[in-house]
């Protein structure tokens, strides 16, 4: 059986930081495994600008992001890609099975590391309800068959949640000469990042209805319409308010979800906000020795933020595979009033630790607490919002005043 | 007047006002949300990415990037004119695909390598 | 000129194909839309009933109970799943209870295998049952099967046996003349000696082409949620205890390993409105008295199916009495599904007096090829063999490029990415196809040697591509 320290499933932004941190640390056997042809993941269909800045400091596109990972490890010996290939299970004992052209086989790593993105919300999910029709498909996907397969699904399109992946689609099929009538959002915000709202909506007088959902789809064997309705405040449809719009295209943008798939079949501890596993300090998850970070972690909002916590991730891979060290779960993390998720979920004494999490509503001038025991800390924010994730450093000094939970919360 | 700097992900929400021959820019986090600022007031300027065709390429389509920005308002005209463009693979991160677009001295730059397609 | 022709690629159309198939006959089958199952047949429970329901002296009682018997062996014969997996009928309550009661009578006395079960003696086998029902009807002869899949194999394998199987043809008119029958679809004319109704919500309409106007059919729809296929929700079916408005909203493992929830019972006037609607509410609502911890944050998709419900409110299987050569099957709601090899039994040794010999050869189909089925040896075996099976092109339910092609080159090959979703599972897990369904369709266009832009997801009109890019600045 094949023998590795670091086996990395996904070879995007997460997989290839992942490695490099672990190599840097000391790791000299690592394999990156990924389904697709080539490296890079969502990435190489994201081939708008908007990346990079935080870390190579221009500004790039997701295919040119991938591609400067890349060039960090290509030529690295001790770093292996595995393309076309698909895990089909992992185990406990840190077995990998995967399936490639070449055969069907067990291989094993001192450490795995998930890193597997994440997946759409489908029709299905949001239990979406109408006509089994052509037309209905998530962002992504819509997205892929642009700009990889160079073509449309779509003419006269509509779209349901204003994801980044949402916007981004608008803009791109206006401009490549579909129309794009307009996005409804069931919250009364928008998820998307305040920038893409201006440069992909307000540029091309693209409407966002705020408050409105799409409650069904017509017409067979292809889109003919969709119905649009306003929601209130519990996102419950208004009677009445409904009306029918005319398009052969519905995209969804309606969340992420981390893509755990192989974590959950082990039985790792999940966390039901975040959709990802629980981990610790280290980015370990509930089954020693697999760790997990970028979106198939938590849903990030900038793909630099996923480099940058994936190569940490790889660098704690390196000291519990070559120092064995494992961290203590001492202090537990707990997501309260006004914010959705926490991660890390546990933390230790001894070391700085980046905490990242979302505010579950708009904040605009309040403070964010954080309570442990006798211990107090209140930040200032101007504006917190969904769609951002926020990043908070806890020196270790303060670390060592926490009781055995932290608690954060939002207070006006 | 307010604005969304679309600079970064920050989306800092910026106040500018003209002051004589000057504006007068706040709510920027850093100095190129000043000069978006003036930029969208005086002439808005845009990043332009799209794909072009490519044959024997390993996909259908290569990603392109402006290598500097645009007027605003010359970036469906820009895309038009890449419409009838063909290149074949290889391509590396960086080429030039097309040089000097529409006279504005800015040009379209692959976004990634695309290998050419291998026969087996 | 044919012997007979067969008005419906469903489960009935099918099976009854598939038997004449192996008599010295010539027979057309006519479906209107572009693959088998598309309609009734392709959205329902998908449950092999025991037989302990329908009312005594109907029809729907009598091939339910010989329906239940063939299937296993029917099953392996097309070399398509069957798993006999159980059911628990559960009641709460003196007045529910009472029903059982009947039930379980009726069970014995039409020698079905049977138990009543305290609620929690049920519970013990299936957690997940509320904990207000008080008692339990156990029908372990209760099976389960993929519908579309059934189809598909009796198809195939009536089509290798000469069998003519024509999609995307609309019969438009149908005249007797002397002895035989002229069949009008918008593509062609047909001449037969039997025509066989099996034309589901519409065959009432089939009828009425020949002036036939003793019954009518009525679109009863069911909507449904599917639960992907994760942890433990139930192991057999949980039905509540039946009402007049039909067996109610139950919970049906799948073969897969996925759940059904369903079905809602409303009636619609539009023959083609499968669409979901608010109605599914009502699932939720009414499963709620049998099924607990339901998992509804694995719902990964919706759909609704149409039964063809009968004015008579009973199969209608027989011979005309006035226009003769014309053999009903027609009102084939459920136990439509459970009774189809009972049925096509009937049509072909009684209604149509045996009278076509039987062929000394017949032709088997190709043993599926699927991976999941395999050992890892065997894994590695086929892909050794054959690199295509390692090539994972759906991850969700790990289906490989060799299944795919597979289906799309046998006998009765998938023409769309419907046809590829139904036969090998890409597109059925979590992702429902956001991953997999670029790489399906060009999988489709290079094994069917057409432009990518011609493919499509089901039938005509339903291109994928509807544009290049930048084509209409």
């Amino acid at each position: 059986m094949k023998e590795y320290d670091l086996i990395v499933i996904g070879a995007g932004a997460a997989g290839m930081s992942a490695a490099l941190g672990a190599y840097e640390k000391g790791l000299r056997k690592i394999l990156i495994i990924d389904r697709d042809e080539e490296y890079g993941g969502i990435l190489q269909q994201c081939i708008h600008n908007g990346f990079g800045l935080h870390t190579f400091n221009k500004e790039l596109s997701g295919p040119s992001f991938a591609t400067e990972c890349y060039r960090q490890i290509k030529d690295n010996p001790c770093i292996e890609f595995a393309y076309n290939t698909v895990v089909i299970a992992t185990s406990a004992n840190h077995e990998v099975k995967i399936q490639s052209k070449k055969g069907y086989e067990t291989i094993r790593g001192k450490a795995i590391a998930i890193c597997a993105g994440s997946k759409e919300r489908s029709a299905g999910a949001i239990s979406l309800k109408g006509a089994r029709t052509q037309g209905v498909y998530t962002a992504g996907c819509a997205q892929k068959y642009a700009n990889i397969k160079g073509f449309m699904v779509g003419k006269k399109v509509f779209i349901l949640g204003s994801g980044d992946i949402g916007l981004i689609m608008a803009r791109r099929m206006t401009l490549e000469g579909a129309k794009v009538i307009g996005v409804a959002e069931i919250c009364p915000y928008s998820n998307g990042l305040a920038r893409n709202v201006k440069q992909c909506l307000e540029d091309f007088d693209i409407p966002l209805y705020l408050s409105h959902t799409v409650v069904s789809v017509h017409g067979v064997p292809r889109l003919k319409s969709i119905t649009l309705a306003e929601v209130d405040e519990k996102r419950q449809v208004i009677k009445g308010s409904e009306r029918e719009i005319e398009c052969d295209c519905l995209l969804l943008s309606v969340g992420l979800l981390p893509d755990v798939g192989l974590l959950d079949e082990m039985g790792a501890k999940l966390d039901r906000f975040s959709k990802g596993p629980v981990v610790n300090d280290q980015y370990q998850t509930s089954i020693p020795g697999y760790f997990a970070c970028g979106n198939a972690l938590h849903v990030h909002d900038l793909v630099d933020y996923v480099a940058m916590e994936a190569k940490k991730c790889g660098e704690n891979i390196a000291d519990y595979v070559l120092n064995h060290n494992e961290r203590p779960l001492s202090i537990k993390t707990k997501a309260s009033r006004g914010i959705g998720y926490v991660v890390p979920h546990y933390l230790a004494e001894g070391r700085d630790v980046e905490i990242s999490f979302r505010v579950s509503n708009i904040y605009h001038d309040v403070s964010l607490k954080l309570s442990s025991g006798s211990y107090e800390k209140v930040i200032r924010k101007s504006a917190l919002l969904p769609s951002e994730m926020v990043k908070l450093n806890l020196k270790k000094e303060d670390i060592e005043k926490f009781a055995d939970e932290l608690v954060l919360e939002v207070v006006e | 007047m307010e604005l969304i700097c679309i600079n970064c992900p920050n989306g800092c929400r910026l106040k500018i006002q003209k002051e004589g021959d000057d504006f007068k820019v706040e709510g920027n986090l850093c100095p190129r949300g000043r000069t978006y600022a003036i930029n969208e007031l005086t002439h808005p300027l845009r990043t332009l990415t799209t794909t072009i065709r490519i044959s024997n390429g390993i996909h259908a389509v290569l990603p392109v990037i402006s290598d500097g920005q645009l007027p605003k308002d010359k970036i469906k005209e820009a895309i038009k004119v890449l419409a009838d463009v063909e290149i074949k693979a290889p391509v590396s991160y960086g080429d030039v695909v097309y040089h000097d677009i529409l006279g504005l001295g800015v040009d379209i730059i692959a976004s990634r390598d695309m290998e050419s397609l291998k026969k087996n | 000129m044919k012997d007979v022709i067969i008005i419906g690629a469903g489960i009935s159309g099918c099976t009854i194909a598939h038997l004449l198939a192996k008599r010295k006959c010539e027979v057309l089958v006519l479906e209107k839309r572009a693959d088998a199952a598309l309609g009734a047949s392709g959205a329902n429970s998908a449950i092999i009933h025991s037989g302990h329901d329908p009312k005594e002296g109907t029809l729907k009682a009598k091939f339910n109970l010989l329906g239940n018997r063939m299937y296993e062996d029917y099953c392996q014969e097309l070399q398509v799943d069957f798993k006999r997996i159980g059911a628990f009928v559960v009641a709460s309550g003196e007045e529910e209870e009472k029903t059982l009661w009947g039930l379980f009578e009726q069970a014995r006395k039409r020698a079905i295998e049977c138990a009543l079960l305290s609620g929690d003696e049920v519970r013990k086998r299936e957690p997940n049952v509320a904990d207000e029902i008080t008692m339990g009807l156990y029908l372990p002869t209760t099976g389960i099967i993929t519908p579309w899949e059934v189809c598909y194999a009796a198809l195939e394998e009536a089509k290798m046996n000469d069998v003519d199987v024509h999609f995307n043809e609309e019969v438009m008119a149908i005249k007797k003349e002397d002895d035989h029958f002229v069949v009008k679809t918008d593509c062609g004319e047909y001449l037969s000696r039997y025509v066989i109704d099996c034309a589901g919500v519409r065959a009432d309409e089939i009828a009425g082409m020949l002036g036939i106007d003793t019954y009518s059919i009525r679109a009863r729809k069911g909507e449904y949620y599917v639960l992907d296929h994760k942890g433990y929700f139930t192991n057999a079916i949980i039905y509540p205890v039946p009402s007049n408005k039909g067996k109610g909203v139950l919970a049906v493992p799948t073969i897969h390993g996925n759940t059904l929830l369903g079905p809602t019972a409303e009636f619609v006037d539009d023959k083609d409105d499968d669409e979901t609607t608010d109605d599914l509410y009502s699932v939720k609502e009414k499963l709620a008295r049998t099924m607990k911890n339901i998992p509804y944050q694995n719902v990964i998709r919706n759909f609704a199916g149409l039964r063809p419900t009968g004015s008579n409110h009973d199969f209608i299987i027989k011979e005309d009495e006035k226009v003769k050569g014309f053999i009903h099957v027609s009102c084939i709601e459920s136990p439509g599904l459970t009774a189809a090899p009972a049925i096509a039994k009937y049509v072909v040794e009684e209604l149509l007096h045996d009278q076509y010999e039987l062929k000394t050869e017949f032709k088997r189909r190709r043993k599926p090829l699927i991976m999941a089925k395999l050992t890892d040896e065997e894994k590695n075996h086929l892909i050794k063999e054959n690199p295509d099976f390692g090539y994972v092109v759906c991850r969700c339910e790990k289906i490989s490029l060799g299944e795919v092609k597979d289906v799309i080159n046998r006998p009765l090959g998938a023409r769309s990415i419907i046809g590829v979703k139904r036969r090998c599972r890409p597109g059925m897990g979590g992702c429902q196809g956001g991953f997999c369904e670029p790489q399906i369709l060009e999988i489709l266009a290079k094994e069917l040697g057409i432009p990518k832009e011609k493919v499509l997801r089901e039938g005509p009109g339903s291109e994928i591509a509807l544009m290049k890019l930048k084509e209409d600045l």
